[in-house]
C-alpha cells in the first residue's frame, strides 16, 4: 500500500507517494536525497538517525515517514542553513552554537554520529528549565546516542559550552 | 613561532557539522543493483543444498549466485600461518560459522534483495560445533579435516621447569581477554562500477590502496583495471583494515553483470559479518622476591581466530612483543597457539594483540604485589626499565625506542592522588560501607608502526599559491587533513587555509600503507614532512634563478612565506609566483614526491589510573575517575591526540566492564545487536583526566610515536584491576571482564563464602 504524504523538511515542504511502511529516515535520506542523517543500527539503540520532529528530538528510524505527515522536520542540513555546507569559512561562522561548540570542542572525530548527537544536544537544551543542565543530564540525555570514537568526552564538553552561552547550564 | 603542538582546531569540522560526512551508501550512483547475502545460521555443518528457485522468481531480483558460479580461487592465509585453511568467497560444501555468506543475491532495490534472500532455504547436515578454544586445540572436531588440526599459528615452544626457581614468590592466574564486537558506527558499505572498462571501488576502509590490492589478486585484475576510492570513513578500530569477502563480491558483481552494485548492511548483519576482536585465554605465571622483584614472567595464549584463517590469528605475533611491558624482567617466556573455532573470524580491533599482552602483565603484576602483600604502585615502580637504559632490548628481543616510564608514572599518580585515594579506600573498608572503593593502575608499554612498510607522501605548489597535499594514510576520524596541514604549513610558511590534503583515491595518490597500528603520523606524517622539505629546496634553487643569486643565499621567511636573498628582505619571492616560475622554466609543477622507509617502530607508553566505586550488595560498578598519562613522543597537536586518548580509554573501559560478544555452546552468535551488545553510552563513563609527558623518539624526523591506541591499551587493565582492588579486602583476587554486576556479585558471594 502506498500513500501521499507532505512533511516540510527544513522549512520545504516535500511532497511524495511511499510505501505505507516507509520509516522517516528512508523518506528523510532516499525520497528527499538528504544524506546527512545517518543510519547506525536497526534496534533503535545509536540515535545516529536523530532529527527534530516540531523541534524535539526524535530517532527518524522509529518513526515512519506517515507519522510526520503535515509536521515539521528538522535535519543537520535544516539547523543552520546560513552556515552553508561547511565550504565557505566564512558562512560556518554562523553555525548553531551547538555546531560551533562541537567544532571549539572538538567533539566529534569520523563525523558519523554526529548529526544525531548535535540534534539531540540542541533539543536537550532547548527543553531544559534556564540554569539546570549539568554534566550528569547531559550524559543521562545523551544515553540514546551512541558515539564509538570520542569516548563522548568532548561531547560533554561541547554541550556544556554551549548550554553556558544559552543560559540552560547549571550556574 | 611554530603551529606544531599547538591546539589547532580541526578543518574538516565545519562540513560534517552542517551536511554530515559523505559515507559510502551517501554516494550517488545512477541504477545500481543492490546486494544481499544469504547467510548460514548453524554453526557448522555441510550444505546439502540451496534452493534458489523461489528467490530467483522473486520480484526485482536480477541475479543469484552461489559458490559454483563465482570461479574464483580461495583466498590464502596470511604467510605465516596454516596454508591448508583457504576461505572460499561463498561457503562451498562446508559452513564455518554462524553468519558466513552462502549466496549473493542482486535486486533492483535493497527491499527486494533482502526479501528474496530470505526465500532462500539452505539445507544443512548439522556438523558438531567446537566454540571453546581449548576445545578446538584438542581437535575432536576438525573445521578443516584435511589440515588434521585446528592450529592455525603456532609460537610455542618447550616450558622451562627452572624458569621460576629460587623465586620467593610465584603466582598463576588464568584471565580470559573476551571477543568483542569493534562496532564502528558506520557499518561496512561498499559499492562499484564499471567506468570506461575499469573497475572503480568505493570503500569504507582504513586503506585504499590494501583493498586495491586485494580486489587485484582475489579477481585476477591487474592494477591499472582498478579504482578504489575510500571517502569519509564513519570509524574503523583496526576491523576496517581490509576488505570482507562480501565487499570483493561486490566488485566482483559489478564486472559481472556490467552494472553498477552497491551493499549497505545492517548492524545486526554487521554484528556477524564485520571481524570481532581480542579472544584470547590467558595463563599467567610470575615469580619474584618478597621485596617485590619481579624475576620471572611466563604467558601463555590460546587465540581464537574464529572459523577462518583471518589478522586475528596473527596477532600473538604482536602480543609476543611486548609480553614484559614496562618491566626490566631477567626470565621470560611466551607461548601462543591460535586455534580455528565455528565463531566469526577475529581481526584487529583497536590495540590489535597488544592490549592483551598489557592486560595480562598488568593483572599479573598486581597479583604478584597482593600475594607479597605489596602495594602495586611500589611494585610497579621497582621494577621499571630505567630511563638510562634506553634503547633498551627486552628478553623477548624488542628494542624499545625510548622510555622514561616513571615520570609519567609519577604524574599520574600525583593526577590521581593517590595517596589520598588509598587513605580514602581505607576508611570506607574500616567502616565496612557498602560502596567500596577501588582503585586501577596500568603502566604500559606498547607498538605504533608494528608492521613494516614506509608510506608515501606529495606536495605541490599550484601556481595561485595553493599546496596540494597527498598522503597514502586514509583517515576515519583521525583529522589527517589537519594535522597533515600543519606539517607542511610549519615547513612552508604558508597559511592552513592555502593547504588541501588527498588521500583515499588510488588514481590520485599512487601508494599508501593506510591507517592501522597507529602509523600514521610517524610514517604519513613524517613523509608529507620530507616531501615539504624538499619542495622548499625546490623553492630556494628556482628563486635563486629568479632572483639571481646563489642559492645558499636564499632564505624563506616562514612568517610571511616569501623567499628573498638574505639581507635584503624587500625584494620577494612568493610561492604563486615559484609555483608559476617552475611551470614556466622547467615545465613541471612545483613539486616533491617521497616515499618515508619504515624506520622500526616505535613505542610509546606511559600510566594509568582507574577509580571504580562497587556497590557491595548488587555488584553494579561506576568507573568514577579515569586519570591517563600518555607519552606518544613530540604531540603534533593535544586536541586530535586528547581526542585519541578519549575515545580509547573508553573502549577499554568498556571491554573491562560492558562489552562482551557471547556464543552459546552450539555456535549461536547472542549479542546480534545494538540492543544485546553492551556497546558504551554517555551515561556510563566520567570525564577522563588526561595529560601527556613528551619523551621523543629518534627515529622520525617529528619525534612522535603513534597515540591511536595508547588509550585502550593503558586503560582496560587500569579499570579491570580496580575492579579487583575494591574487593581485595573480601579476598577477591580475580574477576574476569567484563566485570558485570552479576560477576561482580557472585565474587563477592563466593569469597564471603570461602572466608
Ligand atoms: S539508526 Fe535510529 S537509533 Fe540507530
Ligand atoms: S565521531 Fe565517530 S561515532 Fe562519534
Amino acid at each position: 500500500m502506498s500513500l501521499e504524504l507532505e512533511i516540510t523538511l527544513n522549512g520545504k515542504k516535500v511532497a511524495a507517494e511511499v510505501e505505507e511502511r516507509t520509516l522517516l529516515v528512508h523518506f528523510i535520506r532516499d525520497v528527499a536525497g538528504l544524506k546527512g542523517t545517518n543510519i547506525g543500527c536497526d534496534t533503535t539503540s545509536c540515535g545516529a538517525c536523530t532529527v527534530l520532529l516540531d523541534g524535539r528530538s526524535v530517532k527518524s528510524c522509529t518513526l515512519l515517514a506517515a507519522q510526520a505527515e503535515g509536521r515539521q522536520v528538522t535535519t543537520i542540513e535544516g539547523l543552520s542553513p546560513e552556515a552553508g555546507d561547511g565550504s565557505d569559512p566564512a558562512a560556518s561562522e554562523r553555525m548553531h552554537p551547538v555546531q560551533r561548540a562541537f567544532h571549539e570542542n572538538h567533539g566529534l572525530q569520523c563525523g558519523y554520529c554526529t548529526p544525531g548527537m548535535v540534534l539531540a544536544i540542541a533539543s536537550l537544551i532547548d527543553e531544559a528549565e534556564p540554569g539546570t543542565l549539568d554534566e550528569e543530564a547531559i550524559r543521562l540525555g545523551l544515553e540514546g546516542n551512541l558515539c564509538r570514537c570520542t569516548g563522548y568526552h568532548n561531547i560533554v564538553a561541547a554541550a556544556l559550552a554551549a548550554a553556558r552561552q544559552t543560559g540552560a547550564a547549571r550556574r | 613561532m611554530s603551529i606544531l603542538g599547538n591546539r589547532v582546531l580541526r578543518r574538516e569540522d565545519p562540513k560534517f557539522l552542517t551536511v554530515g560526512g559523505t559515507y559510502v551508501g551517501d554516494i550517488p550512483i545512477e541504477g545500481a543493483l543492490h546486494a544481499s547475502f544469504v547467510r548460514s545460521s548453524l554453526a557448522h555443518g555441510r550444505i546439502e543444498s540451496v534452493d534458489l528457485e523461489e528467490a530467483v522468481a522473486a520480484p526485482g531480483v536480477v541475479a543469484v549466485y552461489t559458490a559454483a558460479d563465482l570461479g574464483l580461487a580461495p583466498l590464502a592465509p596470511m604467510g605465516l600461518l596454516n596454508q591448508e585453511m583457504k576461505r572460499p568467497l561463498l561457503a562451498e560444501g562446508v559452513v564455518r560459522y554462524v553468519g558466513e555468506p552462502i549466496a549473493l543475491i542482486l535486486a533492483e532495490s535493497p527491499a527486494a534483495a533482502v526479501d528474496a534472500a530470505e526465500a532462500v532455504i539452505v539445507d544443512y547436515e548439522p556438523l558438531e560445533a567446537v566454540v571453546d578454544p581449548s576445545q578446538a586445540l584438542e581437535g575432536g572436531v576438525l573445521l578443516f579435516p584435511e589440515a588434521g588440526t585446528n592450529v592455525v599459528f603456532d609460537l610455542s615452544s618447550e616450558e622451562d621447569p627452572e624458569l621460576f626457581s629460587g623465586c620467593e614468590v610465584v603466582v598463576s592466574q588464568r584471565i580470559v581477554n573476551q571477543r568483542l564486537a569493534p562496532c564502528p558506527l558506520e557499518v561496512r558499505s561498499a559499492a562499484a562500477e564499471m567506468v570506461e572498462g575499469r573497475l572503480r571501488f568505493y570503500a569504507s576502509t582504513q586503506g585504499a590502496h590494501g583493498v586495491k590490492d586485494e580486489l587485484c589478486s582475489a579477481l585476477g585484475l591487474p592494477p591499472e583495471q582498478v579504482h578504489v576510492i575510500s571517502p569519509d570513513v564513519g570509524g574503523g578500530f583496526g576491523a576496517k583494515g581490509g576488505p570482507y569477502v562480501e565487499e570483493l563480491l561486490i566488485g566482483w558483481c559489478a564486472r559481472e553483470t556490467g552494472r553498477p552494485v552497491r551493499w549497505t548492511e545492517s548492524r545486526s548483519e554487521s554484528m556477524l559479518g564485520l571481524g570481532h576482536g581480542r579472544a584470547q585465554i590467558q595463563q599467567v605465571t610470575i615469580g619474584g622476591t618478597r621485596s617485590g622483584r619481579i624475576e620471572a614472567y611466563r604467558l601463555s595464549i590460546l587465540q581464537d581466530s574464529g572459523g577462518y584463517a583471518d589478522v586475528g590469528a596473527v596477532l600473538p605475533f604482536l602480543t609476543r612483543q611486548m609480553t614484559p611491558g614496562v618491566y626490566d624482567i631477567e626470565r621470560v617466556e611466551f607461548h601462543s597457539r591460535s586455534v580455528l573455532t565455528n565463531t566469526m573470524p577475529t581481526v584487529a580491533y583497536r590495540g590489535a594483540g597488544r592490549p592483551e599482552a598489557t592486560a595480562a602483565i598488568e593483572r599479573a603484576v598486581d597479583c604478584f604485589a597482593a600475594a607479597a602483600g605489596l602495594d602495586p604502585a611500589e611494585v610497579r615502580r621497582a621494577n621499571f626499565i630505567p630511563k638510562a637504559s634506553f634503547p633498551h632490548t627486552t628478553a623477548m628481543g624488542t628494542e624499545y625506542d625510548s622510555g622514561d616510564y616513571e615520570k609519567a608514572f609519577d604524574l599520574a599518580l600525583e593526577m590521581a592522588g593517590y595517596d589520598e585515594l588509598r587513605a580514602e579506600q581505607e576508611r570506607r573498608r574500616q567502616r565496612g560501607d557498602r560502596c567500596q572503593l577501588g582503585i586501577g593502575l596500568s603502566s604500559y608499554v606498547e607498538i605504533t608502526a608494528p608492521v613494516s612498510g614506509g608510506e608515501f607522501g606529495a606536495v605541490e605548489v599550484r601556481p595561485d599559491g595553493k599546496v596540494i597535499v597527498r598522503t597514502g594514510t586514509s583517515p576515519h576520524g583521525q583529522g589527517h587533513a589537519t594535522a597533515w596541514s600543519m606539517i607542511v604549513a610549519e615547513q612552508m610558511g604558508v597559511p592552513l587555509e592555502q593547504i588541501e590534503v588527498i588521500h583515499g583515491d588510488t588514481d590520485i595518490v599512487p601508494r599508501g600503507g593506510g591507517t592501522g597500528g597507529s602509523r600514521s603520523l610517524q610514517l604519513g606524517g613524517s613523509a608529507v614532512h620530507k616531501a615539504a622539505v624538499d619542495v622548499v629546496e625546490r623553492a630556494r634553487r628556482l628563486a635563486a634563478d629568479e632572483l639571481e643569486a646563489n642559492p645558499d643565499d636564499i632564505v624563506l621567511d616562514r612568517s610571511l612565506g616569501l623567499f628573498h636573498v638574505a639581507g635584503t628582505p624587500a625584494i620577494t619571492k612568493s610561492w604563486a609566483e615559484l609555483g608559476a616560475a617552475s611551470l614556466e622554466r622547467e615545465g613541471e609543477p612545483l613539486a616533491a614526491e617521497t616515499d618515508f622507509e619504515h624506520p622500526g617502530s616505535t613505542f610509546p607508553f606511559g600510566t594509568h589510573v582507574a577509580v571504580v566505586e562497587i556497590d557491595t550488595e548488587t555488584g553494579q560498578t561506576r568507573l568514577v575517575r579515569h586519570i591517563a598519562v600518555d607519552d606518544a613522543g613530540r604531540i603534533m597537536n593535544p586536541l586530535l591526540a586528547e581526542g585519541q586518548v578519549h575515545g580509547g580509554v573508553a573502549q577499554g573501559a568498556a571491554q573491562a566492564l560492558l562489552e562482551e560478544f557471547v556464543y552459546d555452546t552450539e555456535g549461536n552468535p547472542l549479542t546480534t545487536n545494538l540492543a544485546d551488545y553492551s556497546f558504551i553510552s554517555a551515561a556510563e563513563l566520567p570525564s577522563f583526566e588526561t595529560a601527556f609527558t613528551e619523551t621523543p623518539t629518534s627515529r622520525n624526523p617529528l619525534g612522535s610515536k603513534g597515540i591511536g591506541e595508547s588509550g585502550t591499551i593503558g586503560s582496560t587493565p587500569a579499570v579491570h584491576n580496580a575492579v579487583v582492588d575494591a574487593l581485595a579486602h573480601l579476598g577477591v583476587r580475580h574477576v574476569d571482564m567484563p566485570a558485570t554486576p552479576e560477576r561482580v556479585w557472585r565474587a563477592i558471594r563466593e569469597a564471603k563464602g570461602a572466608a
